[in-house]
């Protein structure tokens, strides 16, 4: 560990306020149910030091582990939308955006960031989880166009992180029509003669799953990732069969042909530098 | 015999009412036509009525009515020398995607079709009109086969989605889905959509990503059923007429949302009320929509289609 990481980490984090959790606390994975230290699990990328459970992570920690040395800059993305159908369940949605955004301090679902991987110009999107479910929305559909766009401007290739549960039923109809909109965005960049490339975390279902995710030049998972376009419970209640031991688990979708690899969150950014590097014949330094 | 729904009994009780009358005065010789006349006009009133404010629920009840024409029938009220074609080329052929090449109104043009079915037999034989992949597989290779052969493509959805199901997964529904709206998108040729009852989710825009998507006034068009969402959102699925109003699921709100393209009226009391009269209009306005679309080459349509989509939502952004 150099001294920059030793020395200059904290400070951010304590910039960033995000140290909310005592330094010496346990967690628990929730797959084996073993204990480990909560710097300990850091250090592992939250992936558990027992088991290989990868848990999940926010956005913000992803865009970091991805990129070379966790330098990148992230683009600011059009603006969050209002509330055109007015929605309100038990909650009206302007208070649920709210209170995710309180919450995340994220605007919306997804981020967009460019840097290197493997030493060449790269443009990543992530979408967040924490955000509402990932759900995806006019802005997420918006952040991922402007990713495509992004990566055409600076001739590199787009890295997409999906982590949804789907659409925003907030928004009705205009989240059904950001399938077709980032099926849009995907045709930009292979148009641009650039690889596309989807990383599949956990959860990626939906329509999320049903239109720019599943159109990657290359298909990646991470370990034990559920992905699917059906909720496991409709399916199960649909047929009234049992589920197969492992549906819809990354490693499912390998065995099935839906996916290129299976990849540990250890080695994504080795692995994407990799074929960045083999796709891509014409070099182009980085950023 | 007749399906009345839940909201219809007034309507129904009448023109039970009225039938009565008739067999009496077939029978007895009784001559009861004004009496007759003075139902039906109250019937007809109640009808317009009832029709005139639909509930975005009973929306949703009027476009899953069993007697509603069926994509097969448009098919066949549409298309002539209509020459169905079958299968992914990979795993199967998928009943409940109707596909095929003929002429709508002397051009030759491909046509798909999401086939719920009309009775128990056929509704299990299509699946109830839930696709599996092969039938998604199906769609884009008719798509693609079309902008070969630069043949507009007419598409007419009716679907509560795609099939939920373990071999649909594991054979890559997603993806299936997810190349058909690419397929759409990317024909270099005209693609008219018509959602002629149920449009649901990535189901239905898998067969709806085109030039032109007109809905029928009483089809609804959902990114979720207003049950799905109910459960989910209010954790009851009773909540459903609540959720189907705040999803903002009828042609009259999508239009204005701009999110389809035309809005193509119903014969009073709904399509099943008078089937050959709703496919005339749905034939009409198919005919209207592709016109100004059949001038146009493939780069311009694509181009002009990727910016409808892109446009779309974007007045939704703050």
């Amino acid at each position: 560990m150099s001294w920059l990481t030793e020395f200059v980490r904290p400070k951010i984090r304590t910039l960033l306020g995000r140290r909310e959790v005592p330094e010496n606390l346990w967690v628990q994975c929730p797959a084996c149910q073993q204990m480990m230290f909560h710097t300990e699990l850091e250090k592992a990328l939250r992936v558990c030091t027992h088991c290989g459970h990868h848990m999940r992570v926010t956005a913000q920690q992803r865009l970091a582990w991805t990129f070379d040395g966790g330098v990148f800059t992230r683009i600011e993305l059009p603006k969050a939308p209002a509330d055109p159908l007015r929605f309100r369940d038990s909650k009206r949605y302007p208070d649920r955006l709210r209170e995710a955004r309180e919450k995340t301090q994220l605007d919306d679902a997804v981020l967009v960031a460019h840097g290197a991987i493997g030493g060449r110009r790269a443009v990543v999107a992530v979408m967040a989880f924490e955000f509402i479910g990932g759900s995806m929305g006019a802005a997420v559909g918006e952040g991922i166009v402007a990713a495509a766009r992004l990566a055409v401007l600076q001739d590199a290739p787009l890295v997409v992180f999906t982590a949804s549960g789907g659409a925003r039923m907030q928004e009705g109809a205009i989240s059904l029509m950001q399938m077709p909109r980032t099926v849009i965005a995907s045709r930009l960049v292979k148009e641009a003669g650039l690889p596309f490339v989807t990383v599949l975390t956990d959860p990626t279902t939906g329509g999320v799953t049903a239109s720019f995710t599943m159109l990657g030049d290359i298909q990646i998972a991470e370990p034990g990732a559920e992905i699917g376009f059906a909720g496991a419970r409709v399916i199960e209640q649909t047929v009234r069969e049992k589920l197969p031991e492992g549906f819809q688990r990354a490693e499912y979708l390998l065995a099935h042909g839906i996916l290129d690899m299976v990849v540990r969150r250890g080695e994504m950014n080795a692995t994407l530098g990799r074929l960045i590097g083999l796709l891509r014949v014409k070099e182009t330094e980085a950023a | 015999m007749r399906h009345f729904l839940d909201f219809e009994k007034p309507i129904a009780e009448l023109e039970g009412k009225i039938e009565e009358l008739r067999r009496m005065s077939e029978a007895d010789g009784i001559n009861i036509a004004d009496e007759v006349a003075r139902l039906t006009d109250k019937a007809d009133r109640q009808l317009r009525a009832t029709y005139a404010r639909l509930t975005p629920w009973q929306k949703a009840q009027v476009a899953r009515h069993p007697d509603r024409p069926k994509a097969g029938d448009y098919l066949r009220a549409l298309i002539t020398e209509f020459t169905p074609l079958a299968g992914d080329r990979a795993f199967a052929d998928d009943a409940a995607v109707l596909g095929g090449i003929g002429r709508f109104r002397g051009r030759s043009v491909v046509v798909l079709g999401t086939e719920k079915g009309s009775d128990t037999d056929s509704r299990v034989a299509h699946n109830f009109g839930m696709a599996r992949p092969e039938g998604y597989r199906k769609a884009r290779r008719l798509i693609e086969l079309a902008g070969r052969f630069g043949l507009p493509v007419l598409s007419f959805v009716d679907t509560s989605g795609a099939f939920p199901g373990i071999e649909a997964e594991a054979r890559g529904q997603a993806e299936a889905i997810a190349r058909s709206i690419e397929a759409c998108l990317e024909a270099p040729v005209p693609v008219v959509a018509t959602i002629i009852g149920e449009g649901g989710s990535g189901g239905a825009i898998a067969l709806a990503a085109g030039d032109a998507v007109l809905m029928l006034e009483h089809a609804i068009y959902s990114v979720i059923s207003p049950e799905g969402c109910a459960a989910i959102l209010w954790k009851d699925q009773a909540q459903a007429p609540a959720a189907a109003e705040a999803l903002k699921l009828t042609a009259e709100d999508l239009k204005r949302l701009r999110l389809i393209d035309g809005v193509i009226g119903e014969p009073l009391g709904g399509a099943h009320r008078d089937p050959a009269m709703a496919m005339d209009a749905v034939g009409e306005a198919v005919q209207t929509a592709l016109s100004p679309l059949l001038g146009l080459d493939g780069t311009s349509l694509v181009a002009r289609r990727r910016e409808k989509f892109l446009a779309m939502g974007r007045d939704a952004l703050a």
